[in-house]
């Protein structure tokens, strides 16, 4: 079909049906000051050659992660995935099929999200796990409000080790809930902080583990804390690998599970699009947000699959859903499952070892650079060092050395005071040589 | 008892009045599977949400008939929400209200009354 633009005499007639002098009367009714007079300054039409050169051009502009060494976490990690998680996720059934509206016609799909309910639930230590959410933060805003829903309570507390883009993003969505955010502020070892801040009118807490700073925290004490105070304990991640070597968010009494899943089967991807996890207590499950898929057997006795508990979803709810959601991160969600069933759990933690392997490798190497300080002390594959000056402009020079020297703090939260500290994730991508060649760009660029 | 257009019940003694829906209610929504029960100390007026009645077919929100205070609420519906299918106008009830305003109830259709309009549907 050619797309066939309207001429000026068919916006003439049409204008004149409705009684409009012009395109722009239609628009009165938006107050001028959030017009725009005039259009975008936009390059006009081109031929296809002259665009494939200008979009090389830009291209040529990016510097993928595997092009030399690559030390950024806080967030999103640079892992090996292995071919067979690409080549299987572009068969057509997986890749073209969107979220199931007819579910049970689609046994397949929702098997995989079965499965990777099960894996969730079982990395997390949690008896629930739904079919996906957007990402980290928005799960972790997920939580926030299913947390009101659960205590009845509009009172959230975050702590100073939360991402900041995740406590950025819980207030934007959560604040239209009416939910009170309480944010504390960015610190490197306090996540047993957020137990001063609990109150009657608390509906959770929000930790993270490994924090934004890498620093791993037993919470137990946290969980105890809350409940006593009869709010949640939420545990957010955002590095999923963690699972493999860290005491899960259940163990430790967390009540809502969320984290960031592009670790396992998702490349970085620009920052998106990525996979949230979420998993609750299965007392919880009908406060919980979006799909669930459950296990049953047909007329027959067959084993089939099903999407459950959807009276708690929108389509049926309405307004009163227990959120907006109503899809789910199924290829990626797919992309993770089949990375999880890869490596197995044997493969999982021999993952998680080698991680925290090089992450430790990494830290000793930058602790011996002169005028870097390690602040990090308890991590499993990121730290956070204080350098001797602004860490932005360092990572700004080493970017010159061809190193991608980590996030700077100031980054992700400017004007928190922690302008000298810079994130640094290893993964088992790192090489000896990478951290060699950063800490020798560091020597020459701090002194 | 007194019934509502929206087919709760309620019936009075002294002045907590205890709340449910009808038979007539319970049939058409089917197999009931879950009940959500309004918190304790609640304050609310004649025909706002008190209760949310899920089964097989549907989600419905159950109104409150009358203004009050929740006083009481059917924790047995946790475990066994068929209670609302088998005994939809005795034990299937969903909270209790301390009421404060009489005349409220006396508003409300008696059986004779709600039988008719039933018969209008």
């Amino acid at each position: 079909m050619r797309y066939l633009p309207l001429s000026d005499l068919d916006r003439a007639e049409m204008l004149g049906v409705i009684g409009a002098k012009s395109i722009d009367d239609l628009f009165v009714d938006v107050p001028a000051a959030a017009r725009r007079p005039k259009l975008f300054d936009l390059p006009l039409h081109a031929g296809e050659m002259e665009v494939e050169r200008t979009m090389a051009r830009l291209a040529g502009l990016n510097r993928p992660a595997g092009a030399g060494p690559f030390f950024c976490g806080a967030g999103a990690y640079r892992h090996h995935v292995p071919a067979t998680v690409d080549h299987l996720i572009q068969r057509s059934e997986f890749l073209t099929s969107y979220t199931p509206y007819q579910p049970e016609i689609a046994q397949g799909t929702l098997q995989v999200l079965f499965e990777f309910q099960t894996q969730v639930a079982a990395l997390t230590g949690m008896q629930v796990a739904n079919a996906s959410m957007y990402d980290g933060s928005t799960a972790t805003a997920e939580a926030v409000m299913m947390a009101q829903r659960v205590t009845r309570r509009s009172r959230a507390v975050l702590s100073g080790g939360l991402h900041p883009h995740y406590g950025a993003v819980t207030q934007t969505i959560a604040h239209a809930e009416g939910m009170q955010i309480v944010r504390l502020a960015s610190a490197i070892d306090a996540e047993a902080a957020v137990i001063q801040a609990i109150d009657a009118d608390t509906a959770c807490v929000v930790v993270q583990n490994p924090n934004v700073f890498g620093v791993v925290t037993d919470l137990t004490p946290i969980a105890a804390a809350a409940h006593a105070a009869g709010a949640l304990m939420v545990v957010v991640t955002t590095e999923a690998v963690s699972f493999g070597l860290i005491r899960s968010p259940g163990e430790m009494g967390a009540d809502i599970a969320v984290a960031e899943g592009q670790s396992i089967g998702n490349g970085l991807n620009f920052g998106g699009p990525y996979v949230g996890l979420f998993a609750a207590r299965e007392k919880h499950v009908r406060q919980m947000p979006g799909r669930l898929c459950g296990e049953t057997v047909d007329a027959e006795g067959r084993r089939g699959f099903v999407l459950t508990l959807s009276t708690r979803e929108q389509h049926i709810r309405r307004e009163k859903a227990t959120s907006n959601i109503c899809t789910n991160a199924g290829l990626c969600a797919l992309a993770f499952s089949i990375h999880m069933s890869l490596l197995g759990e044997a493969g999982l933690r021999r993952l998680a070892a080698l991680n925290h392997s090089r992450a430790r490798e990494l830290a000793a190497a930058v602790a011996a650079v002169p005028g870097v300080t390690v602040l990090t002390p308890r991590f499993f594959n990121e730290i956070a060092v204080r350098l001797p000056g602004d860490a932005a402009a360092a990572v700004e020079a080493l970017l010159a050395d061809g190193i991608v020297a980590g996030v700077p703090f100031s980054r992700l939260e400017p004007g928190a005071g922690l302008d000298d500290v810079l994130l640094l994730a290893a993964t088992e991508t790192t090489t000896s040589e990478d951290i060699a060649a950063l800490t020798a760009a560091l020597t020459r660029r701090t002194h | 008892m007194r019934f509502t257009k929206d087919h709760e019940w309620v019936e009075l003694s002294g002045d907590i009045a205890t709340v449910g829906i009808t038979a007539y209610a319970a049939e058409q929504l089917g197999d009931v599977v879950f009940v959500e029960t309004p918190e304790m100390g609640r304050a609310v007026k004649a025909g706002d949400a008190l209760a949310v009645v899920e089964s097989v077919k549907a989600a419905s929100d159950v109104y409150a008939p009358i203004s009050g205070q929740v006083v009481a609420a059917n924790a047995a519906l946790a475990e066994a929400p068929d209670t609302v299918n088998a005994q939809p106008e005795g034990a299937g009830w969903f909270a209790k209200l301390k009421i404060t305003d009489l005349a409220e109830f006396e508003t409300l259709m008696d059986r004779d009354a709600y039988q008719a309009f039933l018969g209008s549907l």
